[in-house]
């Protein structure tokens, strides 16, 4: 007989990229289907808008730079993509603004560098960060969720107003939005009201948000299945919770009155999302164990800069593509000894 | 990591662990459980002359040249090289290039021996009292039995015992991990002879003078583990100490090992000896016993043919130089469904390019591989820098800026990130999620840097010697310069005086001659004869004119 030569080794375990990218959709279902029963359609709507479009957009860049098509879009990852950037979406918010942010983090911020693998930034948050200083409006009106909203829409009328933003004539839009716990906090401590004040309006829940916790808690249930599943190791989410909350309870320590609790900043807004689906992200983020270490613990202290003293009520994206850009140093410095060379 | 063992000693013992390393099915079951059977006798071996690290062994004998079984064939060329022997009485029949089993799938010179059937041997010359030798006889013997490491590497094993006169040997390590799946060649050895590994154990440690000898062995081999553990019962040795080891791919590696029994570390580019360590496999000091207390040499190895691609899986003891048809058909012969064949184990074997080629001293195993057993083949992607290779790797490397840097031509870089300590293990490879085969980059990326440091020095002889002709050709026209310029200071330097004196002696002295001569011939005298002083002077002055002219001449001519 004949034998083709290859090279060793001649096994292969069960480990693929699509599997890997499957596992991460299944994680983030949990807190899809929480999303959708607390905020609505809108919610589905963004979902089914974003995953059109970066599967669009993936497949006609992939024919321009005349790469297999249907294998590449096998691997799974533009559907992670648009999955999480559109869970971070208003979920009121007009289709085109979904298909903008989708095809910015699909063409520019992924397929432009060359695909999965060679992008810098982490796409769903260079997409959502487009979005949040281009649209600022469009961005900040959240819907408000089950409970504290005056009127409900259904999944045609959703449909309607994505499209065309048209609203039923007896319904306006004040009585389906809210302001996010994280922009109250904001406004109104700019406005000089001390932290106990504020916490006591109605869109507050027992640490953060309400309704927002159950979310943040489904999220926190996924990437524990990450975790279990090892998809992704525990270094990152607990560097930028961990920092995160050490930071913050410092701070409320000092001046609980200026400062939110911990528990508040862990609770609201993006820093579950972030630690667990965004920051895990292997192709921007740092690599060795001790290296993401270092990339969480910064992301933590960032998210609380922005959130405290910055020009936007919540910092994770940002947080995200500022350490993104610092992976690469910090790769570089946190290399493992090697066997046989000499410590340090 | 402490875990308590069962030792010839029964007291706990701590082990170390080495990073990454994978829990691999082992598949060992297939091949584990037949005894070992001899293989047939084949009609025709072919004996590669480098079946060692090393330079090639030199032939001493003839084609048509009748030879006995362990008869040396060819002898050691150099000090790293081994010799070969006659696996069976024969017949040479050819000398030549022949196809060999190595990754480049080039020919090698090769001894071809046709048997005769009769299997008869020289007369040996056993050592059974060998504790009388001393250290450099019992390297001698080794080296003449052409012993080389069957674990895989096939260095020559005497050099290995020489750790020369200042180093001490603390630990003479016996790896009996065998810790690549499929593998059973040496736990069916431990399991049938573990009187001959313990005995080789011995002889070794005496060779070395090592303060201790530990066996590492894998603790999915129970069998082998009990019938070492009454072995050394039998011969009451304390001093050679049974330690079962966590099964992880690769304990069997000489560094893993090593790092998991002593928690030492073998320093980059450098050896085992250099932390006071020698390490030899199981079947090696098998072998050793054979040689000395049989002057057996090395002309035999149990080998594993197993897979799914074969019948009836097994180990058999081979004569070097069976081919590897002949091994499969007493196998049952491979099944329709058999997809590849390689020389080794899965992790680091290598494909054969055809059942046609002959065993050798370190071929351990063949493995023949049906569609079931290669495990999850996805496309080749890219990578997307999931870390799962740094997790795995054994030596701690970073195998996924390794692949980066090499795909990138960058040999540089691939070097800042210590590709030289990359063991070729398998692991990154094994788990890549994108299937890259990060393996083959790294084995490009060495020959390429092998292939530039051969070039480079190269480049640099040929500047040397272009640099020593160009000295040598100034020196040379310096040395002409200085010379000619000695001969113009003496020209100059040598005024009227001298040579105008010896001159002048030497025509008085001329004048004399003539004249004794004629006087003796009884000649008349000429004009010149009987001058004046003043006749003389008005000569000389001539004389001086003409040699003033002379010089002036030859300066003229000299510009």
């Amino acid at each position: 007989m004949t034998n083709p030569v290859i090279s060793s080794p001649h096994v292969h375990g069960p480990a693929n990229v699509s599997n890997v990218m499957l596992r991460v959709v299944y994680a983030l279902l949990p807190a899809v289907a929480g999303c959708i029963w607390l905020f609505g359609w809108g919610v589905l709507v963004n979902l089914l808008v974003a995953i059109a479009t970066a599967l669009a957009s993936e497949a006609a860049i992939l024919a321009l730079r005349q790469r297999p098509i249907i294998d590449t879009l096998r691997d799974g990852s533009a559907v992670v993509t648009a999955l999480l950037l559109a869970i971070a979406l208003p979920p009121l918010a007009p289709w085109w603004l979904v298909a903008v942010g989708t095809l910015f983090a699909i063409v520019f911020a992924k397929q432009l560098y060359g695909g999965l693998g060679f992008n810098p930034f982490n796409p769903a948050m260079a997409g959502y960060v487009l979005l949040l200083v281009s649209f600022p409006q469009e961005m900040t009106s959240w819907a408000a969720p089950e409970g504290l909203r005056s009127a409900d829409l259904g999944l045609v009328q959703v449909l309607l107003h994505s499209l065309t933003g048209a609203l039923p004539t007896d319904i306006q839009m004040d009585a389906l939005t809210s302001a996010t716990v994280l922009d109250t906090m904001k406004v109104q401590l700019g406005m000089a009201h001390t932290v106990s004040e504020i916490r006591g309006g109605p869109i507050f829940g027992l640490f953060g948000a309400k309704g927002w916790e159950v979310i943040n808690g489904l999220i926190l249930l996924g990437g524990l299945w990450l975790l279990w599943r090892r998809v992704i190791t525990w270094h990152v989410p607990v560097a930028v919770l961990g920092s995160l909350g050490l930071i913050a309870a410092l701070f409320h320590l000092i001046n609980p009155e200026l400062y939110a609790s911990p528990l508040f900043h862990l609770a609201s807004g993006g820093a579950m999302l972030g630690a667990f689906f965004i920051a895990t992200d292997p192709v921007s983020g740092a690599t060795s164990a001790r290296g993401q270490l270092v990339f969480g613990i910064g992301m933590g202290i960032l998210i609380f800069v922005i959130r405290s003293w910055g020009g936007f009520p919540d910092g994770v994206a940002f947080a995200v593509l500022l350490m993104n850009m610092a992976a690469p140093t910090i790769d570089y410095y946190t290399q493992p000894r090697v066997y046989g060379h000499d410590r340090g | 990591m402490t875990k308590p063992t069962s030792t010839t000693t029964a007291a706990a013992r701590k082990l170390w662990q080495f990073h990454g390393g994978l829990h691999l099915p082992d598949h060992k079951s297939l091949s584990c459980e037949q005894p070992i059977q001899p293989a047939v006798l084949p009609k025709r071996l072919v004996l590669p002359l480098q079946q060692h690290i090393g330079a090639p062994a030199k032939p001493i004998v003839e084609v048509g040249e009748r030879v006995r079984k362990g008869q040396t064939i060819a002898q050691p060329d150099g000090f790293v090289s081994a010799a070969l022997h006659a696996p069976t009485s024969g017949t040479v029949v050819a000398i030549e290039e022949r196809a060999v089993p190595h990754p480049s799938g080039l020919t090698a010179p090769c001894i071809v021996l046709e048997s005769d059937g009769e299997d008869r041997w020289v007369e040996l010359q056993p050592h059974g009292n060998w504790t009388t030798l001393d250290a450099s006889e019992l390297r001698n013997l080794i080296r003449e039995a052409g012993i080389v490491g069957l674990g895989g590497a096939g260095f020559p094993s005497f050099i290995k015992l020489n750790p020369g006169a200042r180093t001490e040997i603390d630990t003479l390590i016996l790896n009996a991990a065998e810790c690549e799946p499929y593998i059973t060649c040496d736990d069916r050895l431990m399991r049938e002879r573990a009187d001959e590994v313990i005995a080789g154990a011995r002889i070794m440690r005496h060779a070395l003078h090592a303060r201790r000898v530990v066996i590492g062995i894998e603790d999915n081999k129970p069998e082998a583990h009990a019938a070492l553990r009454d072995a050394l019962a039998r011969v009451d040795r304390s001093d050679i100490e049974l330690v079962q080891v966590p099964t992880r791919y690769p304990t069997g590696g000489e560094k893993q090992l090593i790092k998991v029994l002593t928690g030492k570390e073998v320093p980059s580019q450098g050896l085992p000896i250099d932390i006071n360590i020698v390490c030899h496999n199981v079947a090696t000091a098998a072998a050793v016993h054979r040689a000395v207390e049989h002057g057996e040499p090395l002309i035999s190895r149990i080998v594993t043919v197993t897979g799914r691609g074969v019948a009836t899986p097994r180990n058999l003891e081979v004569l070097i130089g069976t081919p590897v048809d002949d091994l499969l058909r007493q196998c049952g012969g491979t099944t329709p469904t058999l997809s590849r064949l390689v020389l080794g184990g899965p992790l680091m074997g290598i494909t054969l390019p055809h059942s046609g080629l002959p065993i050798t001293k370190t071929g351990n195993c063949i493995l023949a591989l049906a569609p079931g057993e290669f495990g999850q083949h996805g496309p080749v992607r890219n990578c997307i820098r999931c870390g799962e290779c740094a997790r795995a790797c054994p030596a701690n490397l970073l195998p996924q800026q390794l692949y980066w840097h090499a795909r990138a031509k960058d040999f540089d870089k691939v070097q800042d990130y210590n590709l030289f300590d990359c063991i070729e293990c398998g692991c990154c490879a094994y788990v890549c999620p994108a299937n890259l085969p990060l393996v083959q980059y790294y084995r490009y990326a060495k020959t390429a840097i092998w292939a530039q440091a051969r070039d480079k020095k190269k480049a640099e002889l040929a500047r040397e010697r272009h640099d020593f002709r160009t000295e040598r050709q100034e020196r040379e026209k310096a040395e002409r310069a200085a010379k000619l310029a000695k001969k113009k200071a003496a020209l100059e330097e040598s005024p009227a005086a001298d040579s105008e004196e010896a001159k002048k002696a030497a025509i008085k002295a001329a004048m004399e001659r003539a004249k004794a001569k004629r006087e003796a011939a009884g000649v008349e005298p000429k004009n010149t004869d009987n001058l004046t002083a003043d006749q003389q002077r008005q000569i000389d002055e001539a004389e001086a004119r003409r040699a003033t002219e002379k010089k002036n001449e030859s300066a003229n001519e000299r510009e």
